[in-house]
Parts: C-alpha cells; sequence; structure tokens
C-alpha cells in the first residue's frame, strides 16, 4: 500500500495486458482438477502421509519378510491346494510371529482412511479459508469431491505400487514366472483394498462435515473403526446367545440358518465384508464364505477356483464396500450443499 | 439511468424465531462505495452471504451484477470478490501461493497467473513477503494479502466485510484510501460492512445504517443528518469561566433573541438550539453581558450522532427481540 502511484499504473497495464484472456484463446485447467492437484501436493507435504506411508510400508515390508522366509515350506506342502500360487502365498503365508499383509490391512485401513479425511472440511472452516474458497466460482461439491478423490488417488498409487513391489521382489528372490491369473487376483485385491480405504475416508469427510472440530471427528472416526473390530462381534455373540437357543438343540436345517443370520449381522460390519472378500480372492481354494453342508461338499475334489468363480462368491462384498461408500459419501453431499458457509 | 449493479428485494432470511434479516431492500449502483453500518449481530454479514448465494434467503432475491445470488451464484461469484471478516490463509504454503491457487480457480491462465500474483502484491505493498509462509503473517498484512486476493481476480464489486478489523489507525487509512482509489479509478463498486463510523465516514457515498436485521435509513451522511437533526439543526455551546446559578437572569434575555429555540444550562456550559446559524451574534449577546467565554463550540452533526439517535431508538426493541435460550443450548452440541 506504500506505493499507490505504482498501483494505479500496474493496475491500468493489467487492464490492457491480459483482457485477451477473458476471450478464451486458451482454456485454463477446470477448477476441479486445480483443486486436486493442491491437495494432493498438501499430503504429500504433510507429516501425516509420511507417517502413514511409512507405517503402510513397514507392514508391507514386514509381511513380505515372514512370507518370503517360510515361502520354502508352504508351496512345498502337498495337503495346500493353492500351493502353486506362489505370488498369493506371498501375501498370505505366515509364522504366526506377524498377521499376514491383508488381515493386517483390515486394521491398517481405516486408520489410513480415518486420518486422511477426519479433518477435510473443518480444519478449513476453522481457518476461514473455506469461506475464501467459496467465495471462488466454483460448485460447491467440487471441493468435497476434490478432497476426496485427491486422497484416494494417494492410496491408490500406494497400494498399486506396493503391489508390484511385492511382485518385482518375488520375481527376483523366487525367480518363478507370475500367472495371469495371480495377477488378476492381486490386482482385484488390492481394488477392493482401495475401496474398503475409500468408506473410511468418506465416512471420516462425513464426520469432519457433521462436526466443529476436528479433534471431534478424529475422535468418532477412531470411536467407529473400534467399535467395529473390538466390540461388534462381542455385542453380536451376546445378543445372538441371549436372543436364539442354543444351536445343539437345533435341527441341522435350523442351526443352518441360524448361523447364516449370524454371519449376516456380522457382515454389517465393513472389514468382516473385506476379509472375507480379500481372503476369497488370496486363497483360491475358498469355496463359500457361509457353512457348506455334507451334501454339497460330498464329491468335491479340494482345488482351487478359477478366479471369476472367487470373484462371484466376492461379489455382494464387494457390492456392500461400495454401496456403504457411497452412501457415505452421498450424506456428506446433503450435508454439505445446503450448509451455510460461515467462519 | 443505468441497471443498477446490486438490487435486493424484499431479502428475509431466518433461523428458526429469529428474524436475522427482515425484508430488506437495498439498490447500489455501478461505481458506489455504499457503507452497512450496524453494531454486531445485526445482519450484515448475512446479508453479505445471501448476495454471493452462500447461504439461502428465507425470501426475496438478491440480484448481484444482473445474475441472481441464490440461483446462479457461480456467475455472481465470478464478478463478486469478497473478503470476509477473518480471512484466512493455507498456512503450509507462501503467500505467492496462496494466491496464485486463487487466481488459478478463477481461471487465470497458468502463463500470466504468477505475473499477476506478483502485480497485485506489488501494488498492495506485501512483495517482499511473497515466499513468506502466511502462518508467519501478522493480522493486519493478512488483510492484506486478503485484498490482493480480492484483486487478482480483477471484480466488478469488491465486498468487504469489517474490513478494517484489527489493523492499526495508520494501516486503516491507507487501506481505506486505496480501496477509495480503486473505486474511482476502475468504477468498482464497493460494499463495505463495518461497525467503524468514523471509518465509513470517510470513504463512503453512502451509508446505510442496519439494526436487527432491519435497514433503517439510507443515504449521504450529510443527508442523513440533516433529515435526522431538523429540529436542532444549529447547537452552540458556549463554556463560560464561572458556574452559571440556576435560576439563570439572562435566560429569558437569551430567548427574547431571534431564531433560538432551546436553552440549556449545565454548570458552566450554556447549550442552544437555534433555527439558523447565529453563533456571532450569541457570542455578542454573551460579551455584552459581561460573562467571561472561554469557548464556544458549534457542534456538528456526524455519522456517530446518527448512529446512537438509532440505537436509542432501537435499544428498547431489540431487548425484547432476544434470542431464545434454546439456541444457546443447542449449540453445546454443535461443537
Amino acid at each position: 500500500m506504500k506505493s499507490l502511484t505504482v498501483f494505479s499504473r500496474s493496475l491500468s497495464l493489467k487492464n490492457k495486458d491480459y483482457n485477451h484472456s477473458s476471450e478464451g484463446a486458451v482454456f485454463p485447467a477446470s477448477p476441479f482438477s486445480i483443486m486436486v492437484g493442491k491437495e494432493i501436493a498438501d499430503h504429500l507435504r504433510s507429516w501425516r502421509f509420511i507417517v502413514l506411508l511409512s507405517l503402510i510400508g513397514l507392514t508391507f515390508f514386514g509381511a513380505l519378510y515372514v512370507s518370503l522366509s517360510n515361502i520354502k515350506s508352504a508351496v512345498s506342502n502337498t495337503q495346500d491346494p493353492d500351493r502353486l500360487f506362489l505370488y498369493l502365498k506371498l501375501l498370505t503365508t505366515t509364522d504366526g510371529t506377524l498377521p499376514p499383509f491383508h488381515v493386517l490391512l483390515s486394521f491398517l485401513g481405516p486408520l489410513l482412511g480415518i486420518s486422511l479425511g477426519f479433518d477435510t472440511i473443518n480444519s478449513e472452516q476453522n481457518a476461514g479459508t473455506l469461506t475464501r474458497l467459496m467465495a471462488q466460482p466454483l460448485y460447491r461439491d467440487n471441493l468435497i469431491l476434490s478432497k476426496f478423490v485427491s486422497a484416494m488417488v494417494m492410496v491408490g498409487c500406494l497400494f498399486v505400487s506396493l503391489a508390484l513391489l511385492m511382485i518385482g521382489a518375488g520375481l527376483l528372490i523366487t525367480g518363478v514366472k507370475i500367472e495371469p491369473e495371480e495377477v488378476l487376483r492381486i490386482f482385484a485385491f488390492v481394488f477392493i483394498s482401495f475401496v474398503y480405504v475409500g468408506f473410511w475416508l468418506s465416512l471420516s469427510i462425513l464426520l469432519s462435515i457433521r462436526f466443529k472440530q476436528t479433534a471431534t471427528s478424529a475422535l468418532t472416526g477412531i470411536g467407529i473403526w473400534l467399535f467395529l473390530t473390538v466390540f461388534y462381534k462381542l455385542v453380536v455373540n451376546l445378543v445372538t446367545k441371549a436372543l436364539f437357543p442354543d444351536p445343539a438343540f437345533l435341527a441341522p436345517q435350523q442351526a443352518l440358518a441360524y448361523q447364516e443370520l449370524i454371519s449376516n449381522f456380522l457382515r454389517l460390519d465393513p472389514s468382516q465384508l473385506y476379509t472375507d472378500a480379500t481372503t476369497t480372492l488370496l486363497m483360491p481354494s475358498v469355496r463359500s464364505l457361509g457353512p457348506l453342508t455334507m451334501e454339497q461338499m460330498a464329491m468335491a475334489i479340494p482345488s482351487p477356483l478359477p478366479f471369476k468363480e472367487s470373484l462371484m462368491i466376492v461379489w455382494p462384498q464387494v457390492s456392500g464396500l461400495l454401496a456403504a461408500t457411497v452412501l457415505c459419501f452421498a450424506l456428506s453431499y446433503y450435508l454439505f450443499m445446503r450448509r451455510e458457509i460461515r467462519s | 439511468m443505468e441497471k443498477p449493479i446490486i438490487e435486493l428485494r424484499g431479502l428475509t432470511k431466518c433461523y428458526g424465531s429469529l428474524k436475522a434479516v427482515d425484508n430488506l431492500d437495498l439498490t447500489i449502483q455501478k461505481g458506489e462505495i455504499f457503507g452497512l453500518l450496524g453494531p454486531n449481530g445485526a445482519g450484515k454479514t448475512t446479508t453479505i452471504m445471501m448476495m454471493l448465494g452462500l447461504t439461502e434467503p428465507t425470501a426475496g432475491t438478491a440480484t448481484v451484477c444482473g445474475y441472481n445470488a441464490t440461483t446462479n451464484p457461480i456467475a455472481v461469484k465470478r464478478k463478486v470478490g469478497y473478503l470476509p471478516d477473518s480471512v484466512g490463509f493455507y498456512d503450509s504454503m507462501t503467500a505467492l501461493e496462496n494466491l496464485t491457487y486463487i487466481g488459478r480457480l478463477n481461471g487465470i491462465p497458468e502463463a500470466e497467473v504468477k505475473d499477476r500474483a506478483f502485480e497485485v502484491m506489488t501494488a498492495i505493498g506485501l512483495r517482499d513477503a511473497a515466499d513468506k509462509k502466511t502462518s508467519a503473517f501478522s493480522r493486519g498484512m493478512k488483510q492484506r494479502l486478503g485484498l490482493a486476493d480480492v484483486l487478482i481476480k480483477q471484480p466488478e464489486v469488491i465486498i468487504l466485510d469489517e474490513p478494517t478489523l484489527g489493523i492499526d489507525p495508520s494501516g486503516v487509512k491507507e487501506f481505506l484510501k486505496l480501496i477509495r482509489q480503486l473505486s474511482r479509478q476502475h468504477g468498482i463498486t464497493v460494499l463495505l460492512s463495518s461497525h467503524h463510523l468514523h471509518q465509513v465516514q470517510q470513504v463512503c457515498d453512502r451509508v446505510g445504517i442496519f439494526v436487527g436485521g432491519k435497514m433503517l435509513v439510507e443515504g449521504s451522511v450529510d443527508k442523513l443528518s440533516r433529515s435526522l437533526f431538523k429540529n436542532e439543526t444549529n447547537v452552540v455551546s458556549i463554556s463560560l469561566a464561572e458556574a452559571v446559578p440556576t435560576p439563570w437572569e439572562f435566560e429569558d434575555d437569551l430567548h427574547r433573541l431571534e431564531r433560538v429555540q432551546r436553552v440549556a444550562v449545565t454548570d458552566n456550559v450554556v447549550e442552544i438550539s437555534c433555527l439558523s446559524d447565529i453563533t456571532p451574534s450569541l457570542v455578542r449577546f454573551f460579551v455584552h453581558k459581561g460573562l467571561d467565554v472561554t469557548g464556544v463550540h458549534k457542534k456538528e452533526y456526524g455519522l456517530d450522532d446518527i448512529y446512537e439517535k438509532y440505537f436509542e431508538n432501537n435499544l428498547a426493541e431489540s431487548n425484547t427481540n432476544e434470542k431464545p435460550n434454546r439456541v444457546f443450548q443447542k449449540s453445546f452440541f454443535k461443537k
């Protein structure tokens, strides 16, 4: 403000020089892609993402190390119909010191999603940047969409690079050629993990819109995660034990229906869906996620299923996860679109 | 006459039973500097929010630059620069990055966005701080950067919500001078909301006094004071060296003077209201009577008095209009 004369000069210059830009000779990038770019840059520069990256990386390499040191016995186990899928074995073999990677991911995925999303909207609101941003010519939904997309791009890159690293390390160390089916299965696993993290991300974005304090939304997100991983099974068991008769006194048909009911309740928990889906995909010999009768099992040869069949088994799980993600996201839209923007 | 650039018709916003903005009509012409004056909680920010389409009005329409702000907010926001009262920046980014981000969002091509940001920053006096993180900025610097942020999109209308809050007096002066200059040189319409009367008085062509969601009066400061104080246009207070005895011997003589309306005596000050400016003859009168005049003050009505006058009238009303307790209880859970 000290140089008012300079200012008036520069402004008049500006009007002369830049008028051509509004005529649209060059189309500038859309606000949405600019926002996604900025969000990704923010993530990359933040300590939070570095911490998460090292956490996931550590788990991955730990799990890989454990499986590599046990791969020999796992592959030479003739009792196991899946023994020939070396790369799937790399992801699932363990000697008990560390759970396999997909199990670890069912714990860490929520943490990844929650910590990437818990402060998306409320931190902007608290810092006063939300009003400033909303006063620009951009659609309101672009903001939450860009936040979601940028975090998902990060997660997607992370998972794909981890999968490729795993395949590369496997190739280098064992020298065994990878089957196309294994590639399909591994990338299906990556996709399901991606959707799973997406669910938690959209849930935490929803919480960040609902609550004004970042601490509240983070705590609520972690609370939901802990409840689902630790207490939910307990509660389902308690309730079914109290309400239903002892399965020992039931006819087999009834016992089966009863078992089905319990597992359906358990499937309300997204981590259950995720575990079911990944287990089926990474262990081709898994034929069903529910109980099988003796008649169904009779004459069956314990052999791996083709990829398409495994995919058919987990299709309900995948659609369930997708539906939960979409639901959370739709709710976020609903809350955010008509909300009053004030700092 | 040109089409007005901002036109509010019957604008109303209710929060539950509380009417934040009540049937507001306002027209602002192009190139004008309009001051929206009102105490805290008068509904100034709500009105601005509705003009930008950030809040839906309960009733009525807000038309800015020919677009309906509620149904077509994007077109409005393309033409309007808004500086919120507590402007925030991304702390992890430098001032330049913050500015270019907003520039890009407004569709400024990549090739020129940096040059333009530098230009605006130079103009605003922040060129040296361009590569500093905004977390290290003082309140005044942030406010300036906020103005740079508004200017980079070359708006037709600038809306400033309490722009001088937290800036030191000399900074305020420069800030207002700059706003006035901008408006005059480039025909930018400025809407300024504030509760600082003197600042508004300095720059605004027209002011509107806004209390309890209603526009009580609008017009230029001159016109306002004339219309408000037409009964007592000229008030002269004369201070004397000694206290005046209560049944004052000269009071009747004073009344006999032409055009004197009212005489009020407090201690050693005599306040005389008259229909026209008769200060010289009043002084002559006092000197003639052998009284020691120590000071003569001709009272002029400023915004302060206008403001006060309106507040007096509205104080009683607003007390009965208080927000119901329920609102406060509810806000606990929203945290």
